[in-house]
């Protein structure tokens, strides 16, 4: 990554022009001309510099329902509980934490009763406590990173 | 906030979500491939940014590659008259990525704001974590911060094909 590969992110994590040929009006505010700007976006979502390159969508937008859950996993027994949590394809994200509440994943389905049925069975199949914690409001949500 | 679409802009959603193609005209090519005006395509798409349906447009670093190698989960007890006005304030700092009210679990899970927080080392995010702990002040009356320190799984949620859902904490 060079000075302006650093350039491109630090102008486009937004403001990426809705016009014709938005490439070449957005290379011109930063020094390149239209191939070059795409040859660039190309190599860094090649080499995972970038995890992607459009519009990024409210999940609010078309409903569905989405939750963040907790679970206290004993330790020796934490891989397997992970392979049984992941197992559900409306489990999107997992991760482990440094807390007593060791286990972090968000669960998405199209409805409100799908992701209860998704944590009983979870329940069920690990025989742990799941804390369901979907979201009373939200405050922001988007980043933009310094290159 | 309106989040008001109608089908044609759900076939825009559709088209889009997993990317733009990098081509010098990539919403000639979606309105192509939906049958639609260039046009139609454009307006649409300003019109989901402007009222948030679309959050933005543009590229999407990876946090590592940038050298963002710590990301906390800032968790905060916070009195429940005043969560949405210091909800506001956190989720204006420019390191927080996703800052959410919550429900606690008691008695052990006091907490009900979440504040999502990146940096490159965990100085850097016990720094930040110290900067909301300054907003809050003596409406905060406990606090942690989680770590993570595996990634169990990661694949994003998307929109199915007609009127599902997706997600985009990423």
């Amino acid at each position: 990554m060079d000075q302006i590969d650093r350039d491109i992110i630090n102008a486009f994590q937004g403001n990426f022009p809705i016009t014709e040929h938005p490439f070449a009006v957005a290379g011109n505010a930063v020094g390149l001309d239209e191939d070059d700007l795409i040859n660039r976006i190309e190599s860094m979502l090649a080499d995972n510099t970038l995890t992607r390159f459009g519009p990024l969508y409210n999940a609010d937008t078309m409903g569905g329902a989405v939750t963040l859950c907790g679970m206290a996993v004993p330790e020796d027994d934490f891989d397997r509980i992970a392979d049984i949590v992941n197992s559900f394809e409306e489990v999107a994200h997992n991760y482990e934490r440094t807390h007593h509440l060791n286990m972090w994943f968000v669960v998405g389905a199209e409805t409100r009763e799908q992701i209860d049925t998704v944590l009983r069975s979870i329940e069920e199949k690990t025989g742990l406590t799941v804390r369901d914690m979907p979201k009373k409001s939200e405050f922001f949500v988007g980043l933009i990173l310094e290159a | 906030m309106q989040l008001t679409i109608d089908n044609t802009d759900k076939q825009i959603i559709l088209a889009t979500q997993a990317g733009l193609e990098l081509s010098p005209d990539p919403y000639n090519k979606v309105a192509k491939q939906l049958g639609l005006s260039t046009d139609d395509v454009l307006r649409r798409m300003e019109n989901m940014l402007k009222s948030g349906v679309i959050r933005r447009i543009g590229v999407v670093p990876n946090h590592y590659a940038l050298g963002y190698r710590s990301n906390g989960m800032t968790v905060w007890d916070v009195s429940d008259d005043q969560v949405s006005t210091l909800g506001e304030k956190i989720g204006n700092l420019p390191f927080v990525s996703h800052c959410y009210e919550r429900p606690r679990h008691l008695p052990d899970w006091t907490y009900n704001l979440f504040a999502m927080v990146h940096a490159k080392t965990r100085e850097g995010v016990e720094q930040q974590a110290d900067e909301i702990k300054t907003i809050l002040g003596d409406n905060c009356r406990a606090d942690e911060i989680l770590y993570s320190t595996r990634i169990l799984k990661k694949t994003g949620l998307r929109f199915a094909t007609s009127s599902s859902q997706n997600s985009n904490q990423d």
